[in-house]
Formats: structure tokens, sequence, C-alpha cells
């Protein structure tokens, strides 16, 4: 395979990581935040709590891993999307601080501030909203290059019905990633009112996440007819990831096996993730840049893969590890250590 | 009149950031450090009230490692957003140590998770104890691998450059380069020496308030003894440092050094002022000590300032910042080495208002010096970001708003900055010491 396939491939991976681990925590926020204010506070703060306190820095490196690694595998995006980002690039960095802090703040210092808890639970929204424009400027049409200078088209950006499209999905799909992986955590600590309240939030939420979907692939079909098309190519990864779908729906809905119900969610995302991935491909911003004209060196390329392999090496079995005390741990869970 | 200049605003900005993250990546690195010390000597010698003292500098510990998480983010976003040509052509060389760098985070925030939540689920406290030394292994390896970045960036190599395309590219003799031993050794030794010395100025807020709990008294000793061991060795890989700038950066020691003919038997020039001719005024000279720093003898040559260009000179001002960062380095190692042969020699002076008043200063000092050095070894490579390739001025964003962002982040930064230090002292006055000794019924302490 092609170095640059392979470097791709890894940071999407790391990326689809990011985006099903920090749904979790976003939505977990949110709902956190929501339910305190709407007085359920006793059914949910305590399941949600529990969960996020020994893996939330983990969440962030995630993220911190896949834009060092573009930098080290593609140096031109560095260029392209450095110069261009800057600004909503930072908006992003100052709701993640605002968030991060918070809640380190909270747990640990255990303070109690309401107006900065509301900020909590709407940072869980905003921050998807404004990371997921990156993915809507790779499309292409927002940027003008003339000559050496790169300009982001802002108001292009924000009347545009693909920006707002891709917003919707990344707000919805984090409520309903976050809804479902906390019915199964709730059910697992035997705490049945809070399992009921997050499976109906789970319900509630599916439906959105793929009209929003729809509307994406409609409005790719007039703003980049070329990702469109390529999409065919890949439908059947499409199809597979609507029939894990309706699994989920379907475990959800006869209260069955929540845990498979999580799994088959994280294979349908991972299906249209990765369908989405390859139909963009070969570019990484459309259509100045390419996986192979933004590429690195030979050699940098194989010293950062086997610098992947032996970090991965180590970090499997200390995820596997964190794993087994917190999530899969009975007791753990349950609130009895 | 005024103008928007983005190369100006970028450094700005720059340098805010790195000044905020600095103070939390150094408690970062040192801090895992003594936790694991304090509780490896409260196991051994079977003495409750060091577990006690690992326990409370762990909550303290999350607080900070929280802001240092959000800014370390913040910084490694903005390399790319700021410094985009930099990034696109350094990316091509040097980014193997970045990336593992972040491996390094992994692995420490995974362990510093598991740590934080176990304290009472292992029969046997040395089980836990191992799974702090992941966490300490971590944070020192990420700060060797983000230094070896910026060693670098003083002295690139492992590429060559031809019309802007760069070939041969050696990613292990750019990580391993002239300026990585020394500076890796420096910037580790100085964050255990600070850390240690924050703790240290904790207990002895606490004696000179006249609180005179032994669990104070232990802390203090335990916190001013590695101190001491980490400022001479912070002193010694100092020195190291001042040989590698005579060999490898001469511009920059010169600078720091106002040093402008090259000579032979140089004295080194501590602060003073320059006049219109760059005739130093006012300084204390110290024979040949220059010639010492940089060639470990008194009649060695000495590169002056007169022999390189004139606009690849760094600003003269660094020659402050140099003799401040080595000033405070040698006083700390006084003050920590009198506190050690007093309680060898039991004087009890040192147990006095103005010696614990002293030690209160030691902490904060330290980390002045921290930021000093590092404005001295940064505004010291001046103009270049990577030195001899490209000039900061050609690597800077050509984005406008850089001013907006600036202003967004001050005031970001201001407010976690008093945030954290509201949280922290809320934390602990909330739960004192005695209360939890209370609680645990530990008054006696262990043997001991
Ligand atoms: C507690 C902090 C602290 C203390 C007490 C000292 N330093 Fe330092 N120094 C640093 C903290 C620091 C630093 C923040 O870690 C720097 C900045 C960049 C670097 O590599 O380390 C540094 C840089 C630095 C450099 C520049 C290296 C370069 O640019 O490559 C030299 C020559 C020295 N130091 C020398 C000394 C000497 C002779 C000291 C005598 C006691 C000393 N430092 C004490
Ligand atoms: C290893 C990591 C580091 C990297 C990759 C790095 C990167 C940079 C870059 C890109 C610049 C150019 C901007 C400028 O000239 O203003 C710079 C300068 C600067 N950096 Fe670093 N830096 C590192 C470590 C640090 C740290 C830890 C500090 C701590 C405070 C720091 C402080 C500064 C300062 C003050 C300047 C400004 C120099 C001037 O005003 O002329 N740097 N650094
Ligand atoms: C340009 C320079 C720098 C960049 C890009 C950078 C990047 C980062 C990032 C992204 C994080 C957060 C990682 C996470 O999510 O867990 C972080 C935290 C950290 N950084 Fe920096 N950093 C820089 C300079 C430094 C320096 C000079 C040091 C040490 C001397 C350092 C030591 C640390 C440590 C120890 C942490 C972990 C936070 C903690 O445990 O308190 N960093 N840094």
């Amino acid at each position: 395979m092609a170095l640059e396939i392979i470097g791709i491939s890894v940071l999407w991976l790391f990326l689809f990581g990011y985006v099903i681990v920090a749904s979790i925590d976003f939505g977990a926020g949110f709902f956190s935040a929501y339910s305190d204010f709407a007085k359920k506070k006793h059914i949910l703060h305590k399941i949600i709590q529990r969960y996020l306190s020994p893996v939330w820095e983990v969440t962030n490196v995630f993220l911190v891993f896949f834009f060092v690694g573009i930098v080290g595998f593609f140096p031109k995006t560095a260029y392209y999307y450095g110069t261009i980002l800057l600004v909503p690039a930072s908006i992003a960095i100052v709701l993640l601080a605002i968030r991060g802090s918070y809640y380190a703040f909270h747990t640990y210092g255990k303070t109690e501030r309401n107006w900065y808890l509301l900020a909590y639970g709407l940072t869980g929204l905003f921050i998807p909203a404004s990371l997921s424009i990156v993915l809507t400027i790779s499309e292409g049409g927002f940027v003008e290059k003339s000559g050496e200078t790169l300009t982001l088209l802002y108001k292009e950006l924000f009347v545009s019905p693909l920006t707002w499209s891709i917003v919707l999905l990344s707000i919805t799909s984090v409520l309903y990633i976050s809804a479902t992986f906390l019915t199964y955590y709730a059910n697992e600590a035997g705490d049945m009112k809070a399992r009921e309240l997050l499976r109906k939030y789970a319900l509630s939420w599916s439906g959105p996440t793929i009209l929003s979907a729809l509307l994406i692939i409609y409005q790719l079909r007039h703003h980049n007819p070329e990702h469109y098309n390529n999409m065919f190519n890949v439908a059947w990864m499409f199809v597979v990831s609507f029939v894990f779908f309706v699994i989920t729906i379907y475990l959800l809905w006869k209260k069955k096996r929540y845990g498979w119900a999580f799994v088959s969610l994280v294979l349908q995302y991972a299906f249209a993730f990765y369908a989405y991935g390859i139909s963009h491909y070969p570019y990484l911003l459309y259509p100045y840049l390419t996986i192979y004209d933004g590429f690195t060196n030979k050699t940098m390329a194989i010293a950062l893969i086997l610098a992947f392999i032996a970090g991965f090496l180590l970090l499997v079995p200390s995820l596997y590890l964190l794993l087994k005390l917190f999530l899969f741990n009975k007791k753990y869970v349950k609130g009895q250590l | 009149m005024w103008e928007y200049d983005p190369v100006l605003f970028s450094r700005l900005l720059t340098e805010l950031t790195l000044t905020f993250h600095i103070i939390f990546a150094t408690i970062g690195v040192g801090v895992p450090l003594m936790i694991a010390i304090a509780q490896w000597v409260g196991i051994r010698k079977n003495d409750e009230h060091y577990i006690l003292l690992a326990r409370r500098w762990t909550r303290g510990f999350v607080i900070t490692v929280a802001v240092g998480v959000v800014t370390g983010t913040a910084i490694g976003l903005q390399l790319s957003l700021l410094w985009p040509n930099f990034m696109q052509l350094a990316g091509q060389v040097i980014s193997l140590p970045l990336f593992m760098e972040t491996f390094a985070f992994f692995f420490e925030a995974i362990f510093l998770g598991i740590y934080l939540y176990t304290w009472d689920r292992f029969e046997n406290q040395k089980k836990h104890l191992l799974l702090l030394i992941p966490v300490a292994i971590g944070s020192s390896a990420s700060a060797m691998f983000i230094t070896m970045v910026n060693a670098f960036m003083n002295t690139p190599q492992g590429f060559e450059l031809k019309d802007g395309v760069i070939t041969n590219i050696e990613p292990l003799a750019a990580m391993f380069n002239p300026a990585t031993p020394t500076k890796v050794a420096h910037v580790l030794t100085t964050a255990y020496m600070t850390s240690a010395f924050i703790l240290a100025s904790i207990a002895a807020w606490h004696l000179l308030r006249g609180n005179r709990h032994i669990y104070h008294k232990k802390a203090l000793h335990l916190t001013v003894k590695t101190a001491f061991i980490f400022s001479v060795a912070s002193a010694l890989v100092g020195d190291l440092s001042g040989k590698f700038l005579a060999e490898y950066q001469p511009e920059k020691l010169a600078a720091a050094e106002w040093h402008f003919e090259t000579s032979t038997h140089a004295p080194l020039v501590m602060f003073g002022t320059l006049d219109e001719n760059n005739d130093v005024k006012n300084a204390i000279k110290i024979p040949y000590a220059l010639s010492i720093l940089a060639h470990n003898h008194p009649g060695a040559e000495v590169k002056g300032l007169n022999e390189f260009p004139k606009d690849e000179i760094p600003p003269l001002y660094i020659h402050y910042l140099f003799d401040l960062m080595v000033t405070i380095g040698v006083l700390l190692t006084i003050v920590s080495a009198i506190y050690w042969l007093g309680k060898q020699l039991k004087w009890k002076w040192i147990m006095s208002k103005p010696f614990l008043a002293s030690l209160v200063a030691a902490g904060p000092l330290s980390m002045l010096a921290i930021e000093l050095g590092w404005y001295f070894a940064e505004v010291g490579r001046q103009p270049w970001i990577l030195r001899g390739y490209m000039k900061t001025a050609e690597a800077a964003t050509s984005s406008g708003h850089v001013d907006t962002m600036l202003v967004a982040f001050s005031i970001l930064y201001l407010i976690l900055g008093i945030a954290s230090v509201a949280v922290l002292i809320n934390m602990f006055r909330k739960n004192p010491v005695e209360k939890e000794l209370a609680e645990r019924s530990l008054e006696q302490g262990g043997v001991s």
C-alpha cells in the first residue's frame, strides 16, 4: 500500500476515535447540565460523573494526536489549514479550554457556579459544531487563493446550507452517540431510572442524525459533484452503515443487549465515516491539496509509521487496563469502589 | 500611525501562550516525581504523614494538569495557526519527536486517570505507587520530546535545503542535534528543582504562619532536600549549556555577556549598563569566568559579537535575563544548602521567621528563573526561528485577526489563572491538614 494511504488511514482512525469518545464526553456534559436545569439532576449526575472522571484527559489526547499527526504526515496542511483556520480553530481552543478547566475545577475543586455549568453544557454542543467547520471547508469553495495568499470566505461559509447541515449532523450525533452509550452504562450500573431516561434520549435523537446525514449528501450533489459521485462507488458501505443503525434502534426499542446496541452504533459510524473519507480521496483540501502533493518525504513517513506501531503497542495494553479497571469493572460502575 | 502587523501579533500570542503554558508544564513534569518520592518514603518508613502528603499534592496536581492540558492544546494548534510557513518546512524534518510526544501524553493521561481513582483499591500501597511511574515517565518524556524540537530550532541538522526543497532527511540526526543533550538535561533538572521548591514554599508558608505541626516539618525537610540536589544538578548542567553555546551558538552567549571583541582571558560581566558606544558600565566583572564558563579554561578564547553580521545579532537585553536566571540559581542553591547544613548541625534559626520567609520566596523565584531562562533562550535565537535557515518574520501567518485572537487569549488566560489559584486555595482551606489527619486518626504519624 502507498505510504500516503497508510498515513491518512491512521489519522482517520484516530479522528474516528476522537469522534466517538469526544461525543460521549460532550453529550454527557450536555445531559448533565440539562438535567440540572430540568431538575433531574439526581437521576443522571452520578452515572455521568462515574464514567467521565477517569477518562476526560484521554479524550483530549485523541484530538492532539490527530492534529500533530496530520502536520507530521502532511506538512503542507500546516500551511493551508494553518493560514485559513486561525479564527475558527481559536474559537474551538477557547471553548475546549473553558470546558476542560471547568470539568477539573468542578470535579476536583468542588466549585458550584451555575453560569459555568451552563457554559459547560453548551460548549458540549459548540465544540463539535466549530470543529465540524473544518470538514465543510475541506469540501472546497470556501477558500480563495490568489498568488501566495489564502483567504477564508467567511460570508460564503456562513450562509452555505452545507455548513449548517454538517453542524446539525455533528450536534445530533453527539447527543445520539452519548445517550446510547450512557444507556448501556446506566444499565450496567443497575440504575433503571437513569437508563430509561437516557434510552428515551437515544431514541429521540436517532432520527435527526439520519435526516441530517441525508441532507449533507443532498447538499454535496450541488456543492461538490466529484465527491458526490465518488460516494456511489462506496454505496455499499453506506448501506451496511444503515443496517447497523437499524440494529441499534431495534435493540434499544426492545430493551435488549445495550452493549451490543452501542457496538452496532460504533460500526454504523465507522462505516459511514470511512465511506465519507474514501469518497473524499484524494483531497485534503478541495481542490488545492491532495494527499500526494501534501505528503512528507519517504524517510520521515517510515519513521512516523514505525513510531506509530511502537506507540500503539504501548497504548493498547494501557488502554485495556484503564477500561478493565473502570468501564468493565462492575463494582466501580455500580459505585461500590 | 498604528499598523496591523501579523508577525508582531503572532510573536506576542506565542509568547503569551508559552509563558502561561510553561508554568503548568513545569509543574506537570516535576510534581509527579515529588509525589512518587513522598509516597515511597511513606511506604518505606510506614509513616502515614508522607502518604497524606502525596495524596494532598495529587489533589492539587490534577488542577494544574487540567490547565496544562488546555494550554498545551492551545500552543499545539497555534504553532500551525501562527507559524504555518515554519511548520510546513520544519514539519518535514522534526515532526518525529512531536509525534512521539503525543504518545507520551497518552501514556501519562491513561495512568494518571488510573492513579487518581485507585487510592484505596489496592491492599498493597506499593502497587498503587507503581502506577505513578508511567505518569512520571510520560510527563518527563513529553518534556524531552518537545525540548528536542526546540533544540532543533537552535541547531538544525539532519537535512539539506536547496532552493526551498528539503532533501536527505535523517529524522534521528534532527532529533539528536547538538543542542539536545544540554537542553533536555537542563529543562528536566530545572523542572524537578522548581517543583520541589514550590512544594517547599507551601510547607514553609504554613510554618511561617505559626503552624508548627510535624506534618509541615516533614514536608519541608523532604522538599528542600530534594530541591537542593536538583539545584546543584541544574547549575552543573547550566554550566554545560554555556559550553554548548560557546561552541554552537556563540552569538547567543556573546550577547548574553555583552562580549563584543573576541578575546582570551574573558571576564564574566554581571548586570551593569551599556552606553552609546556599547561600553559596559557599572558592572561586576569576574575575571576569567567567561572563558571558564565557555571552555573550562581561564585562558580560552571567546568569540565576540563583532564577528557576526549586524542583522543576525539577538537583542542585547538578554544579558539581564541570563544574569537574573543564574543569580536565582546560585541563591537558591545556597539557601537550600544552608537548610541542609543547619539540619545536620541542629541550628535553631533555620526555623526562624526570616529564614522561612526566604524558603517561601524560593518557589516563585524558581518559577521566575524558568521564565527568564526560556525568554533568554528564545529571544537569544532571534532573528532566527530556524537558526541559519528561516527568519522569524518569514515564518509568520499572513492572516488578519491575529490581534483579536491575542485579546481573546489574554482574557482566557487571565480567567484561567485566577480561577485555578482560587480553586486551589479554596480546596485546601476547606480541608486543612489537621482536619484530614483527625479524620484518618493519624495524629501520631508513624515511626521515625
Ligand atoms: C529554575 C530555573 C533555572 C535555573 C536556576 C537556571 N536555569 Fe538556565 N535555563 C533554564 C532554567 C534555569 C531553562 C528554563 O530551563 C532554560 C531555557 C531553555 C532551556 O533549554 O533551558 C535555560 C537555559 C539556559 C541556557 C541557554 C541554553 C540554550 O539556549 O541552549 C544557559 C547557557 C543556561 N541556562 C545556563 C544556566 C546556568 C549557568 C545556571 C546557573 C545556576 C542556570 N542556567 C540556572
Ligand atoms: C520546545 C518548544 C518550543 C517551540 C517549538 C517554540 C517555538 C517558538 C516559535 C515558533 C517562536 C517564534 C516567535 C517569536 O520569535 O516570537 C518562539 C519564540 C519565542 N518563544 Fe519559543 N518555543 C518553544 C519553547 C518555548 C517555551 C517553553 C517558552 C517559554 C516561555 C518560549 C518562549 C518564547 C518566547 C518568549 C519567544 C519570543 C522571542 C522574541 O520575542 O523575539 N518558547 N518560540
Ligand atoms: C511549543 C511548545 C509546546 C507544545 C506544542 C506543547 C504541547 C502540549 C500539549 C498539546 C499538551 C496537552 C497534552 C494532553 O492533551 O494531555 C501539553 C501538556 C504538557 N506540556 Fe506542553 N507543549 C509545549 C511546550 C512544553 C514544554 C517546553 C514543556 C516542558 C518543559 C512541556 C511539558 C508539558 C507537560 C508535562 C504537559 C502535560 C500537562 C501536565 O501534566 O501538567 N510543554 N503540551
